[in-house]
């Protein structure tokens, strides 16, 4: 079946491009939905990649945050209409060692593959995890992000020593914001601090057990474990500080994503014995624990509403380029597209 | 209940020395027929999807959907295609009429064969707007100036183009008003109304405009032909990229 592909062909310039989708294969046929605008989206439109990957990337489809409904399913799995959200991340090979999102050979949307901007997704049966229609729409649209959350938490559970009397957060972002709040939920008992730049951006973390700006942190404030959910070229400061308010032997979760080399201070990390590991996206478990989580904690989806940034209506390409330009200039908060192609 | 009604009765005569009827071509892997057929597959609304097909093409279409769409052909049922196009879409009502039944909710959803690139938003379009006015047209806005001419020699009018649309397809109607629209029509009246939407809207009834897609052209000329296997031609370098 033809498919109509959106295309990021240049910096701010989509162009529309076919597919040929094989109806009588062994992939599933979703119809996307609502779909939500990512950092690495943006990079990619506004050229901010180097120019070496912009030339290898493009022309490619953007996005891979979203939820559709199943048009077709050869496995007779799901049936016509039921709500899906889409994993981006495509394993090509086994490995049970080396998690489906770290693997070399694995594909991911939107870096590499087309993302969801596209009239129909052809995707392999596993590659999707179905949405309780309880959940609003709006909401379950990054639920990619929210998986990448889980998992890095996940991690962390399975990395961090056992004393575990509290956790700083850096970054008050959107992924600083998600990541806060899934901590609050799947370790409540453990003190939950915050440390961003924006004291309004800051208030919004009212569940935490206490927020601080950068610049203000109580010098005899430790934490046993962190996260840095800070990325771009302020990752050098946030990891920087989060080294001096950890205790020895702490983990560092690093989250946030930078374009270049962030120096680190190894002298203190050898000398307080820590452990930084890196997470990034996420695989079908990690979707499939954030839907547990939905179900189990209700209130997650309520905190979660509080991101929702511009709703824009796309159903043609300047719609498209109206939702990334909302995007740049919001403080806070998910553009979603709700995609009406 | 909604039936797709896939338009493919005509033997195109503008498409230059080509053995086979335009529909019958091929875009990328596969002929453009089997690509417009397939748009409306994924459509669960729909009954049963009908494929008017010239008198000389029906095995050839049969088993090109046994061939290309195994899975999805019991639904599809081949028919003969008319002399005129209206004539070709009352075979798909006398054939609704006959199995399971014309009443007053039966829509058909109308396509020309030869618009494969039509987008799933356009087919729901049609199906809602068609089921809440009884007719629905898929249109553009006019890019270039419509000018009018009786003669064909002089300028009669230039319309104001903010006003103009040029049609595309599908076309949507209540199947059993264009039933009885169209044989309550002298056979000159049947002559001149080539379009099943005029006739809707010559009877006073409302046509809803669907906006369609630039890119749902239809394959008409060579010239067509070659466009639309450059809008799929991209493909074969992406897929040599190794893209998903």
């Amino acid at each position: 079946m033809l498919n109509t592909v959106y295309r990021l062909v240049a910096p701010r310039r989509f162009e529309v491009e076919f597919s040929d989708i094989n109806l009588t294969g062994k992939e599933l046929i979703v119809r996307p939905t609502h779909l939500s605008i990512c950092h690495a989206d943006q990079r990619y439109y506004q050229g901010l990649r180097p120019g070496e990957v912009m030339k290898q990337k493009l022309p490619m489809a953007l996005i891979h945050e979203g939820i559709g409904t199943v048009l077709y399913d050869p496995t007779g799995k799901y049936s016509y209409g039921d709500s899906v959200v889409m994993i981006p991340n495509t394993p090509t090979e086994e490995d049970s060692v080396i998690a489906e999102n770290y693997r070399r050979s694995s594909k991911f949307r939107a870096s590499g593959s087309d993302g969801f901007m596209q009239e129909h997704v052809a995707m392999v049966p596993n590659r999707v995890v179905p949405l309780d229609e309880s959940i609003d729409k709006v909401i379950a649209a990054f639920t990619e992000l929210v998986s990448v959350s889980v998992h890095a938490i996940s991690r962390f559970d399975r990395i961090a020593h056992e004393r575990r009397r509290s956790v700083g957060i850096w970054g008050d972002g959107n992924l600083g914001y998600i990541t806060a709040v899934l901590f609050r939920h799947m370790f409540p008992e453990i003190k939950l601090y915050i440390i961003g730049v924006d004291m309004e951006k800051l208030s919004q973390f009212s569940f935490a057990d206490g927020r601080f700006s950068v610049t203000d942190i109580p010098g005899d404030l430790y934490f046993d474990h962190a996260f840095e959910c800070v990325g771009g070229g302020a990752s050098q400061s946030a990891i920087e500080q989060i080294i001096a308010h950890i205790e020895p032997e702490g983990t560092i979760s690093l989250l946030g994503v930078s374009e270049y080399p962030i120096p680190i201070n190894t002298r203190m990390v050898l000398e307080k014995g820590l452990r930084l590991f890196g997470s990034s996206r996420s695989g079908r478990t990690d979707f499939l624990k954030t839907m547990e989580l939905y179900k189990a904690h209700p209130e997650i989806i309520g905190y979660l509403r509080n991101i929702v940034g511009a709703q824009v209506e796309v159903r043609d390409i300047p719609d498209m380029n109206r939702a990334f330009e909302m995007d740049i200039h919001k403080s806070i908060g998910k553009t979603i597209m709700i995609w009406d192609k | 209940m909604i039936y797709g009604v896939i338009l493919a009765g005509g033997i195109g005569s503008r498409m230059g020395n080509v053995e086979k009827p335009k529909q019958y071509l091929m875009v990328g892997s596969k002929p453009i027929i089997i690509h417009t057929i397939e748009k409306f597959c994924v459509h669960d609304k729909f009954e049963k999807l009908f494929v008017l097909s010239p008198r000389a093409w029906m095995e050839t279409t049969k088993s090109m959907i046994r061939q290309y769409l195994g899975n999805q052909a019991e639904r599809i049922v081949v028919l003969e295609g008319g002399d005129t196009r209206n004539e070709t879409i009352m075979n798909s009502i006398r054939y609704i009429e006959e199995t399971d039944g014309l009443d007053e909710d039966t829509l058909i959803v109308t396509h020309d064969s030869v618009r494969p690139f039509l987008t799933y938003r356009i087919i729901e379009e049609n199906i809602k707007y068609g089921l809440e006015y009884g007719a629905a047209d898929t249109v553009i806005r006019a890019t270039d100036t419509i000018v009018y001419s009786k003669d064909g020699s002089f300028i009669g009018d230039v319309p104001n183009r903010a006003n103009m649309y040029q049609g595309q397809t599908p076309q949507t109607f209540n199947a059993k008003k264009l039933k009885e629209f169209y044989y309550s029509l002298s056979e000159e009246e049947k002559k001149i109304l080539t379009d099943a939407s005029k006739i809707f809207v010559l009877k006073g009834e409302q046509v809803y405009l669907v906006e369609g897609e630039v890119f749902n052209i239809k394959i008409t000329y060579p010239y067509d032909l070659q466009v639309a296997n450059a809008f799929l031609g991209n493909e074969a370098a992406l897929e040599s990229k190794s893209r998903g």
